[in-house]
């Protein structure tokens, strides 16, 4: 049965007509058009759908459309501002940090999620918080660099980075 | 040079990979026509008959098709397009590729555009596989674009008033070497113009000691399309009343359907129910909805008859091996036997493993009237257009298939039903049909590594060189089975059909598909040579590094093994201390490479901890030096699975790997500390650089794990639980 649902997707109110059993994944790539969030493994095993809800990392692929019902959705297409990538995605660009690229938004905001939480984490920080992210063509040694690149030029500030 | 005639009349078929149905060569026309059509105006460069192909192919040879298409355009804009038949799956070759051309045209990097894996853009292409695209490809587009610097310098003397041999290109321009003020850009001299180029003769390239572009560490050119979500990758294709397909598949390899009842799903508003032959798929516009009104349908399936397992693999697959290729024969076994005052005898043994692309097999297909366009996570764009055309019935020229983005390929995607699937369910239903595997269906679709077996005979002479070698792999297939050691009486056998499969006899060997897993047959050979040759170096009472150098002849590979140790160190465990060092070396197809390892193993537990990993490369020339880090890198974290964990369970034609929660690979606790030594030798043609590194793995760690416990690893992957049991027969035999 369809309802209703409203939330905040990178910033602007949308509105969906849908089961709200439904996983977000699909109303983002299908119903929404965001095809940056990816399929990967549709059982939360592989972090490429990872998306922020207020602030918090989820694997949309898992995660009912009923829940986001209020809350804001950060999405990889929600991420640069006016032409300026995030600083994220500047690391992500400076250190070559990915190769086919398709994990790279869920491994984006995995990252995002934890300088929320820790403004400047250790290597094994970043490991521990993208363990269940993974990345097929080996790109985590560059990955773990971004970030701490982006620790950096963030000093903590990853709200006014944005 | 001279202008580009019509070709038509010599056209011809040959390539099974690219035969269609009717009507090629008239079709051929057409699609020229379109090519000129959708490039546009400026100065292109075409190829002569054979002659770019030839080189591309290599050693593969002649026997393509002509093909119609250019390799490079000069916009009136200015600007550059490539056009590859390549694909990108993150292999960076989108990168690597523009800087040599940007190098021989002298344009800056950012004015080349690149248009990769479009049949109807791009010239013939085999496929994107065996690290051969810059290899292959560079050299011809190096030409082209050599050709067209020579015709645009030409242009430019008329205009400049100038001789030819007065003038010098840069940045996009043509000026007077002597006066540099005086100039015409590339955008001036081909505007508004329509110049057809056809290479005849190979032009003169730069030396590599005059390059600005190539060799400078670059960053890659795709990455902030990939970091904002705008890359787009087959299942990002949106169509006007594209529908979503879920596949009905089989619970086993081998087992037919017997009967389908789709009733139920096609009361599911919105749902379309197709079925034809064995094809049932269910189609929504909700790819979630389809997937759900799927599980509706009630079939049945007649059992598989296979009954193999991972238990009984092996013994199958060395009965399931009539006939053998000869690698390699010379001097005489006997001889060599006679000589030896040691001989060593081993079998060594690989299981099936998967490719797991971070983006499952996808596709998306239109067909309108008696024209198809497929959008294709494939690394065979030209192979899949054969394919679409054979099953719907057209003319190849009427098939167009377009790459976007691939996410990881490694060999997977060198077939790809999918695709297919796609073609077929668009034209059954007359929409657009998008087809996306989900993990499930990748896991049970792929084309896996093939489980194999080696043997393995060979003899120390009295002064410790290697006399004989006798080398049996089944099912391998023959690539690195050639020692790279000197060694005078030597005999190496490949049984079975390779990677692919295919003819091995009137036993099926494998239970489902097979195919190339990045470094095909290379990464288990080497697993099997490389564990058989420390095992010598033990029974010479040398270590690993020693017993190599000892008995390697070639130069290069000695320089390369010298440039790993020297990084790494050179010391090695030899008492069972819980910490060790390994090493392997390998020469894949002309790239050499030589890796050491530093590993923990826990005796308890039986698990691995791999500490440090040191890889010496000599790829020839590199064209960009941080893209070949990236790959080597790549290959180093990747390769730690198939060492490891990953291993494909199956039973009676079932596949019990479904998804990663069982089907183990890499994560972030897993990575080393990687060093990556680039071995310079800018003298010899650039190799492949996509895949070697990751063929030492399998060895460099169970030679690490040995040098750690002292026990031997015969198997991969080298679990916790195959680790265990080897630590205890060995305890129980003394």
């Amino acid at each position: 049965m369809d309802k209703t649902i409203r939330f905040k997707l990178n910033g602007k109110e949308v509105r969906v007509e849908s089961p709200p059993e439904r996983m977000l994944l699909w109303i983002l790539r299908a119903d929404l058009g965001h095809t940056g969030t990816k399929y990967g493994c549709g059982e939360g095993l592989c972090g490429a759908c990872t998306v922020l809800v207020d602030g918090k990392p989820v694997f949309s692929c898992q995660y009912p459309l009923s829940k986001v019902e209020g809350k804001s959705v950060l999405t990889i297409e929600g991420l640069a501002r006016g032409g300026r990538l995030h600083p994220l995605q500047q690391a992500f660009v400076d250190h070559d940090a990915l190769q086919c690229g398709y994990c790279t938004p869920g491994m984006i905001f995995q990252a995002y999620a934890l300088l929320l939480r820790k403004p400047n984490p250790t290597e094994a920080e970043i490991a521990d918080a993208l363990e269940g992210n993974l990345c097929r063509c080996g790109s985590y040694n560059r990955i773990i660099a971004a970030v701490q690149t982006a620790a950096k030029a963030m000093k903590g500030a990853i709200h006014e980075a944005r | 040079m001279k202008p580009v005639k019509s070709r038509d009349d010599e056209y011809t078929m040959s390539s099974p990979e690219a035969a269609g149905t009717a009507g090629a060569a008239s079709g051929l026309a057409l699609e020229r026509r379109e090519f000129l059509k959708l490039a546009g105006g400026g100065l292109i460069v075409f190829f002569a008959v054979g002659d770019g192909l030839a080189l591309q192919e290599g050693a593969r040879g002649g026997g393509y098709p002509d093909d119609p298409n250019a390799y490079l355009k000069v916009g009136p804009d200015g600007r550059v397009t490539c056009f590859t038949g390549k694909i990108e799956m993150g292999q960076g070759i989108i990168t690597s590729l523009a800087m040599m051309l940007a190098e021989e045209l002298d344009v800056p990097l950012e004015a080349v555009d690149m248009v990769m894996g479009d049949t109807a853009l791009c010239p013939y292409d085999a496929g994107t596989f065996g690290s051969r695209s810059t290899k292959y490809f560079g050299p011809p587009m190096r030409q082209a674009a050599a050709e067209a610097r020579g015709v645009l310098v030409r242009l430019a003397a008329a205009r400049l008033g100038a001789a030819e041999e007065e003038l010098a290109t840069k940045d996009g321009a043509v000026y007077i070497a002597k006066s540099p003020s005086k100039k015409v850009t590339y955008a001036e001299l081909v505007g508004g113009k329509k110049i057809e180029v056809r290479l005849e003769k190979k032009p003169s390239i730069k030396h590599h000691s005059k390059h600005v572009v190539s060799g400078r560490p670059t960053l890659r050119t795709d990455a902030r399309a990939k970091v904002t979500g705008e890359a787009k990758f087959s299942g990002d294709i949106r169509l006007p009343g594209m529908l979503y397909a879920a596949i009905l598949r089989p619970p086993a390899h081998g087992a037919k359907l017997r009967s389908a009842d789709t009733a139920a799903a096609e009361k599911v508003p919105g749902t379309r129910v197709v079925r034809d032959g064995d094809l049932v798929a269910v189609l929504h516009e909700k790819p979630d909805a389809a997937a759900e009104a799927l599980v509706l349908v009630e079939a049945e399936f007649e059992p598989s008859d296979s009954k193999l397992d991972n238990a009984s693999i092996f013994a199958h697959l060395k009965e399931a091996a009539p006939r053998a290729e000869v690698v390699v024969e010379a001097g005489n076994l006997e001889e060599g036997a006679r000589l030896a005052v040691k001989t060593v005898e081993k079998s060594y043994f690989a299981h099936y493993v998967a490719h797991a692309p971070s983006e499952p097999h996808t596709a998306v297909a239109q067909v309108e009237g008696d024209r198809a366009t497929v959008w294709a996570s494939t690394q065979s764009p030209f192979r899949a257009r054969g394919e679409v055309a054979q099953t719907l019935g057209l003319p190849i020229a009427n098939v167009r298939v377009i790459t976007p983005f691939v996410g990881c390929g490694f060999g997977g995607k060198n077939q790809g039903g999918q695709i297919v699937e796609a073609a077929r369910l668009a034209k059954l239903c007359g929409k657009p049909v998008q087809v996306a595997w989900t993990r499930k269906e990748e896991f049970f679709n792929d084309t896996f590594r093939p489980a194999a077996v080696y043997d393995i005979r060979s003899g120390l002479d009295a002064e410790n060189r290697i006399v004989f070698w006798e080398y049996k792999n089944y099912h391998a297939g023959s690539r690195s089975s050639q020692p790279v050691y000197d060694i005078p009486h030597k005999r190496v056998l490949s049984f079975g059909g390779g990677w692919g499969g295919g003819d091995a006899g009137a036993v099926r060997a494998h239970p489902f598909g097979t195919g190339a897993w990045r470094g095909p047959g290379s990464n288990t050979n080497i697993f099997a040579t490389e564990s058989h040759i420390d095992v010598m170096a033990e029974t010479a009472g040398l270590s690993p590094l020693e017993f190599r150098l000892k008995n390697l002849a070639d130069a290069r590979m000695k320089k390369v093994l010298g440039a790993a140790a020297d990084r790494f160190g050179r010391s090695f465990s030899k008492a069972p201390a819980g910490r060790g060092y390994g090493i392997a070396i390998t020469d894949y197809l002309g790239t050499y490479v030589a890796t050491m390892a530093e590993v923990e193993v826990d005796k308890e537990k039986g698990t691995v901890r791999v500490v440090r990993v040191v890889c010496a490369q000599d790829t020839g020339e590199v064209i960009n030096p941080e893209g070949a880090r990236i790959q080597i890198e790549g290959c180093i974290t990747m390769g730690l699975g198939y060492c490891l964990t990953e291993e494909i369970r199956f039973k009676d034609g079932r596949v019990l790997d479904e998804n990663f929660d069982t089907y183990e690979i890499p994560r972030f606790s897993w990575l080393p500390k990687i060093e990556v030594v680039l071995v310079d030798n800018p003298d010899m043609a650039p190799q492949g650089c996509g895949e070697p590194a990751v063929t030492v793995m399998g060895a460099v760690i169970a030679n690490a794990v040995y040098d750690a416990i002292g026990v031997r690893m015969h198997t991969l992957p080298m679990t916790p639980a195959r680790i265990l049991e080897a630590i205890h027969s060995e305890r129980g035999t003394g």
